[in-house]
């Protein structure tokens, strides 16, 4: 190793937005792959919206404050965690990696998610995984109506209440959720929690860090009522 | 008593055999009618004007010697890498799963040797299709189907679809017959259902979300890629000025007779407005905000002919994009299969069941054997072929009017056939100064 | 298409703060509101009725104005005039030949109340702000609002605040689709909108259902039945503010409260210079559902 100053891969560098553009912030983040940086703090966001978005690297991102809307979108590979709330769109088409949220998260958490795992400690409010491609949700508190709407792969975990509405039109994603459903949407109904499940998800509240028993949870998911049109089902449409 | 005149049967107007077979079917199914295509009822359009050419007052170029120029780039408001395209003409979106492998490799074929772009649909970036587009701009569309982030950045441009022509304010279907493996896998879907398409976006709704979701592509992108924002022919005044204000690059202005894969019939007939009328307003919208030229708008809906492209262009567009006609130059409602178009219950020229996947053509189609009976190479040549004389075509009208480019060709070098068309399109009726609406008559 | 803001104070001694966090408020929002800006602040009551008019040309218009207005009325008028706007306060009891007089003059009544004075031009928030001198404003509450316009003019009338009882207001973000119906049932009820604006028609009505018996809440209730479309309404009334969402409630709301506050914002980014933020209670008011904050 050349004997310059290179950062190491334990230094952290500061992104203050007081003193930096998004732009800025979020080049130097995407550009991470070619710095010896693995390690970024993001300093007085004050609700910006796009921040840590397009990141490409495992590297990890600690946003200090509350951020805007589509925060860490389209992360891949990243592990982005938030000490405050988020806006609209928190994750929105993640691939891969991970995204955690001290507090709450705004509307279409984890929006249309191909994968990774988005962690809420604090509540989502409407359209939480919404037509979710693959990625894992898991949210200590409660969802908003709408929830899972058109969902197509990947696990929503919720420790407290769901919305109206849940899963309506949903696909062959699988929702779990702990405390009360306010309605089910559209072809979506409780199924029966078996051993695979159990298992899928222990594993999921474990990488959450969330402390609940996999067996206080009950499973909802597609009738395939609606997947090849019937006319007999014409009302739910 | 048998000699009696008899009044000849006579059909109902109003319950045409047409209509009542529709009755029928309905009765039948309990399900409206889904097709591909666009509105195929009589609406006013770029045939009902004509250029004024040069003769005193005016002077033409000559043909084949002085140049009309033909270039148009797309995409000079914020972005860093704007598209530069040889020609006014784009492909259209039109989805893998919709259309088949073989038939986007054809796109991007013909499309790349005619200096000019091509686009993704509702389905996701095939290789076929990056493979061989030159240019190819990404669709992001309320389903998200294949959706990431190393397509959006190896996209030359990303259009964000509001609407279509064929269904403003409605979402996108594929029925089971297509939804194949492939087309699954890419999409994130059970095999052979039949998929929904959302409406609206999963993660925003209006200009004033939709102003931070471009911000989010841009972030993504490095700032690179021109934005388009496509919406269908419905109200382009406003939509056009929200485009505008929502922070597009360029906007794609789809009328009603724009082509879909499949959809209600009773949405494809019954929603939206003329090509031929969305354009004046959009244009006056783009003026009004000082952003005529600066803000591209593309235009799409029923162009067929360079002289479509030519009137359009006059009327204020920046360029034209066609999906139908270059179906149709791949080998789309070929007179050759016009024996399995019957089979189907169609004929040559109505061929429209696009969402059933028994194309006879090839085209619209996952079936592996229809969809050898296209050979991307010759149907691209065709494409290049037919984009060539659409240029050829819109320089000669534009040399006519005296315009070294194509550009230069104005409102004012119009006239109207009818009087839907003068007060739609706003040029006089042909042999007056005057057009429905003008103050003064 | 636009960004709202409300703060109502839950502390006298922030009175004199009232406007100053509110501007920064509004500003926050101009992205999604370009085209107009405009705020209501619930002041001082006054010992008449306050009348907000405005006029394109100020100077002639409102010299010599109150004067003027005095002796038709009779009593006592008083005149603020800030830019193109001019706060009358008038005898208790004269107002509908207030109205009259000020009609017959060709001044933009913007709205009227005991508390209530409406500040709103086209123009960038921040260049609105500064020419009414918002940041100075005193009062208990406010709410601002920034106009992306959607299919009604971009004009000084068009923009929000609509006022059309006394110290009542709505700002709105969505978009109405039955609102041209909903115009021709107002109308003839007596409650004619006086602009294009969806918003204003929103306004009306529930003007019309409190002039018909209704209370606040029922009044709100009511636009979940009868206003079709997408809606975030934040309502001013002499006491505090209302917010009720549509039941899709997809246009963004978010609401801050502290033991000094309630705050409303379309997003988080309007509360980030409020003091003690960090600390607040941050939640988004539920669909269909109407919320009230009142002293």
């Amino acid at each position: 190793m050349q004997a310059t100053a290179t950062a190491t891969a334990t230094d952290m560098q500061p992104l203050d937005m007081s003193q930096m553009e998004l732009r800025e912030v979020n080049a130097t983040l995407q550009a991470a792959p070619a710095t010896n940086y693995t390690q970024f703090e993001i300093l007085n966001p004050r609700g910006s919206h796009a921040v840590a978005v397009g990141l490409d690297a495992p590297i990890a991102v600690t946003v200090r404050g509350s951020t805007g809307y589509y925060c860490a979108g389209m992360n891949k590979q990243a592990s982005v965690h938030v000490t405050g709330s988020v806006g609209p769109g928190v994750a929105e088409n993640m691939m891969s990696g991970t995204v955690v949220v001290e507090g709450d998260a705004s509307q279409y958490a984890g929006a249309t998610g191909h994968g990774g795992l988005l962690v809420i400690k604090g509540n989502a409010s409407s359209r939480c995984g919404i037509s979710m491609k693959g990625i894992d949700i898991v949210v200590h508190g409660n969802i908003g109506h709408m929830s899972a709407f058109m969902a197509q792969k990947g696990n929503l975990v919720v420790l407290g209440d769901a919305g109206s509405a849940l899963g309506d039109s949903i696909y062959e994603a699988r929702l779990f959720v702990r405390g009360s459903v306010a309605s089910l949407g559209a072809d979506c109904i409780e199924k029966e929690m078996r051993p695979e499940h159990i298992a899928l998800l222990s594993e999921l509240l474990e990488k959450a860090g969330a402390d609940a028993k996999p067996e206080e949870f009950r499973r909802y998911g597609s009738a395939r009522k609606l997947y090849n049109f019937n006319i007999d089902h014409a009302d739910e449409y | 008593m048998k000699d009696i005149p008899q009044t000849q049967p006579r059909q109902s107007w109003t319950f045409s055999n047409e209509v009542n077979s529709e009755i029928r079917r309905a009765a039948y199914t309990g399900i409206y009618d889904i097709r591909g295509g666009g509105a195929k009822r009589r609406v006013p359009h770029f045939d009902d004007l004509l250029f004024l050419g040069a003769s005193m007052s005016r002077y033409p170029l000559e043909g084949y010697r002085e140049k009309c120029e033909t270039g148009v780039t797309l995409g000079t408001r914020f972005a860093r890498k704007p598209i530069e395209l040889k020609i006014p003409i784009t492909i259209a979106g039109m989805s893998f799963g919709s259309l088949s492998g073989p038939a986007k490799e054809a796109l991007g074929r013909g499309a790349t040797m005619a200096g000019t772009s091509t686009t993704t649909g509702d389905g996701g970036m095939t290789e076929e299709e990056r493979g061989h587009s030159e240019k190819l701009v990404y669709q992001y569309l309320p389903s998200r189907y294949g959706m990431n982030p190393d397509d959006l950045r190896r996209a030359d441009a990303i259009e964000v679809v509001v609407g279509q022509g064929a269904k403003p304010g409605g979402g996108g279907m594929l029925l089971g017959q297509k939804i194949t493996e492939r087309v699954a896998g890419m999409r994130d879907l059970p095999v052979g259902i039949d998929q929904r398409s959302a409406c609206r976006h999963p993660d925003w709704t209006g200009p004033d979300d939709l102003e931070i979701k471009i911000l989010e592509l841009r972030e993504i992108t490095g700032w690179e890629k021109p934005i388009y924002i496509k919406v269908g022919g419905a109200r382009p005044y406003y939509d056009v000025a929200l485009s505008v204000k929502a922070g597009a690059d360029v906007i794609v202005l789809d009328g009603m007779q724009g082509g879909t894969a499949a959809t209600q019939d009773v949405f494809i007939e019954h929603v939206g407005q003329p090509t031929l009328a969305c354009i004046r307003p959009a244009v006056k919208a783009l003026q009004d905000l000082g952003m005529h030229r600066k803000v591209q708008l593309v235009v799409s809906g029923g162009i067929r002919t360079g002289a479509d492209v030519a009137k359009a262009l006059a009327l204020g567009a920046d360029a034209v994009s066609i999906g139908t006609a270059a179906l149709v130059a791949l080998g789309d409602n070929d007179p050759k299969w016009e024996l399995e178009y019957q089979k189907l219950g169609s004929t040559t020229g109505a061929y429209d069941d696009w969402h059933e996947g028994r194309d006879p053509a090839g085209i619209t189609t996952q079936d592996p054997e229809l969809m050898a009976r296209l050979d991307p190479v010759e149907a691209g040549r065709r494409l290049r072929n037919y984009l060539n004389v659409l240029t050829l075509e819109c320089q000669t009208l534009a040399r006519a009017c005296g315009k070294s480019h194509v550009h230069n060709l104005e409102p004012e070098d119009l006239c109207a056939l009818t009087m839907e068309a003068a007060a739609m399109a706003q040029v006089p009726l042909a042999g007056t100064d005057w057009y429905p609406g003008k103050p003064g008559f | 298409m636009c960004g709202i803001v409300g703060l109502f104070l839950k502390k006298e001694d922030l009175r004199p703060k009232l406007g100053d966090m509110l501007t920064d408020m509004l500003i926050t929002m101009s992205d999604r509101g370009p085209d107009s800006a405009g705020i209501a602040i619930y002041g001082d009551d006054s010992d008449g009725l306050k009348v907000t008019v405005q006029s394109d040309t100020p100077e002639s218009a409102f010299d010599g104005l109150d004067t003027a207005l005095s002796e038709v009325l009779g009593g006592p008028v008083t005149m603020k005039v800030i830019d193109t706007h001019a706060v009358l306060t008038i005898p208790a009891g004269s107002r509908d030949a207030a109205l009259d007089a000020l009609g017959e003059k060709g001044l933009r009544v913007m709205g009227l109340g005991e508390a209530m004075e409406i500040y709103k031009e086209i123009g960038l928030p921040k260049d609105v702000a500064a020419r009414f001198g918002l940041r100075g404003m005193a009062g208990s509450h406010g709410i601002g609002h920034t106009r992306m316009a959607t299919e009604s003019a971009v004009t000084t009338l068009g923009a929000h605040p609509f006022s059309t009882a006394e110290d009542q207001c709505l700002v709105h973000n969505g978009s109405l689709s039955n609102h041209n119906t909903m115009r021709r049932i107002l109308t003839e009820k007596g409650f004619a909108p006086k602009t294009e604006n969806d918003t204003e028609v929103a306004a009306c009505y529930i003007s019309s259902r409190i002039a018909e018996g209704a209370n606040l809440g029922e009044a709100l209730d009511g636009t979940l039945a009868d206003l079709d479309g997408f809606f975030t309404f934040v309502m001013g009334t002499k006491t505090g503010f209302g917010v009720v969402r549509d039941p899709i409630a997809c246009k963004p709301a978010v609401m801050a409260e502290t033991d000094d506050y309630v705050a409303f914002g379309s997003e988080y980014r309007a509360f980030a210079d409020l003091p003690g933020i960090e600390t607040a209670r941050i939640w988004e008011p539920e669909p269909a559902t109407v919320y009230f904050w009142e002293r």
